[in-house]
């Protein structure tokens, strides 16, 4: 392979992009899958789409738009719920076909023609424009400060939503503060993986991670340092391979994820899988 | 009706006044055991953290910072039910009396006046369930506890007054269970089996066996 591709402005941004991804993607993926908000978060990078469209039509940036957009379908999902008492269930397939229904229309709506369609679908780490790394930056370090913050009142919702409201947290602005924090990753993560591939990476590393730890914070970190393996190792097959990166990403992350899952389930592992043996120190 | 009473739904008709307050002021003071298993016990969470979360409705301010006192509390109540040695586990690899103890010593860690509790005892076992009722006993002297249980023959022998509730609410300054009470309560001729005696197996005619 040629090494001198490292010192390009492209590859180093991918760099950059992969790395500031995979802080909040670890954080807020470990978020998703222990208050099993895997759906919910398929369901607002699927809207993301309708965003991508609108940005299309209003000839505005397609990223501003789709983050403006999935923050609103995060938070009306959350105020659905809470309001209309409907099943999470279906609010999650209404907006995840009328999200892309919404985008393909206003496309096709839009003048001219979209040339990188696909890479919003499936996402390119080596398109990510210089302009973006401040931006990925900025929305990092807000997760990593939300979470710090309110790392005490973010548990408690995700642990025992019912106990968190006996304890007088406010529950339904919490719920749609990590909703708003969702959001916000998933539009980040599409620059890397896409709308349709954001939910694998999203969950996968934080997936993988839990069986070996007996602490939130054990596996916010865990995650983002295997989102970042995942993100780099794809990064250089799909460059070594010429294949496309996102996908890559995604089926090392399925290969790790099932590989820790065979080793974790294997009698040598202590006979109790990972999950009660790794606490005991 | 405890989650009434906690404020988490409202009455169809009524107030709730916890000591003259309405429910979210009043159930600072309470101590809520939920029933069994109503989250996700592969949460990452040691006991120490689960227990410390009992404490939040006491702590002021948006972040939520925990107070030596806070933590004082947690090691008093982790000492008392015998869970100190498990503090630092995750609460997935604790048995389910143990994960029972975890969840009274969250109730508890707040210093209740009162301590609801719902159904505590459905998904453990016999043996287990003498044991925290015998825990329960010995927090009587402290705080009042208001059980709500099915199981009307395992209760009567441990408790000082019986609420039976169906539609109509029928209190009973008696820890007897009688068929009277029951049959006020159900509007139905009841028999009354397994009393007196902690546990009873019944067998049927036709049948082998059963409870």
């Amino acid at each position: 392979m040629d090494l001198g591709i490292l010192s390009s402005g492209f590859f180093q941004n991918a760099l950059m992009a992969a790395v500031l991804s995979s802080v909040a993607c670890g954080i807020i993926g470990s978020y998703v899958v222990v208050k099993r908000m895997v759906a919910v978060s398929g369901g607002i990078s699927h809207a993301a789409f309708g965003g991508v469209g609108i940005g299309y039509l209003l000839s505005v940036d397609p990223f501003g738009s789709a983050l403006a957009f999935t923050s609103l379908v995060g938070l009306g999902i959350g105020i659905m719920r809470e309001k209309a008492h409907q099943e999470i269930d279906t609010l999650i397939g209404a907006v995840w076909a009328a999200g892309m229904a919404l985008g393909v229309v206003c496309i096709s709506l839009a003048p001219g023609y979209a040339p990188d369609l696909f890479s919003y679908l499936f996402g390119n780490i080596l398109l990510v424009p210089s302009q973006d790394i401040p931006l990925m930056a900025i929305f990092s370090l807000i997760v990593v400060l939300v979470v710090v913050f309110l790392y005490v009142p973010l548990q408690a919702v995700t642990f025992d939503e019912e106990y968190a409201r006996v304890m007088n947290l406010p529950v339904s602005g919490l719920s749609l503060l990590l909703l708003l924090m969702v959001a916000l990753t998933v539009v980040m993560l599409i620059r890397i993986v896409g709308i349709i591939l954001v939910i694998a990476l999203l969950t996968l590393p934080a997936a993988t991670v839990r069986s070996y730890v007996s602490r939130l914070p054990e596996m916010m970190v865990a995650s983002v340092a295997l989102s970042l393996v995942l993100s780099l190792g794809g990064l250089f097959l799909s460059y070594a391979w010429n294949i496309p990166s996102g996908a890559t990403i995604i089926l090392l992350a399925t290969l790790v994820y099932g590989v820790s899952l065979a080793l974790s389930r294997l009698p040598i592992s202590g006979g109790g899988g990972g999950g009660t043996g790794s606490g005991r120190s | 009706m405890l989650k009434i009473i906690l404020g988490l739904y409202a009455p169809s008709s009524g107030t709730v006044r916890i000591w003259g307050e309405p429910p979210w002021k009043g159930r600072e003071r309470i101590g809520y055991v939920p029933q069994f298993r109503t989250f996700d016990f592969s949460y990452p969470i040691t006991v120490r953290e689960m227990v410390l979360s009992g404490r939040l409705s006491r702590i002021c301010g948006a972040w939520k910072r925990f107070t030596t006192a806070d933590r004082r509390a947690v090691e008093e109540v982790l000492e008392r039910l015998a869970l100190a040695p498990l503090a630092d586990r995750p609460i997935a690899s604790l048995s389910g009396g143990e994960q029972q103890r975890a969840i009274l010593a969250r109730a508890l860690v707040g210093k209740p006046d009162i301590l609801l509790l719902d159904e505590p005892t459905v998904f453990i076992d016999a043996p287990t369930e003498v044991q925290f009722f015998d825990l329960l006993d010995d927090l009587r002297e402290s705080l009042t506890i208001l059980l709500v249980s099915h199981d009307i023959g395992v209760i009567s022998r441990r408790v000082t007054r019986v609420a039976c509730l169906n539609r109509t609410l029928h209190t009973h300054d008696t820890p007897e269970i009688t068929e009277d009470m029951l049959e006020a309560t159900y509007h139905c001729p009841v028999d009354l089996i397994a009393h007196g005696l902690p546990h009873r197996v019944l067998k049927h005619p036709w049948e082998g066996g059963g409870r």
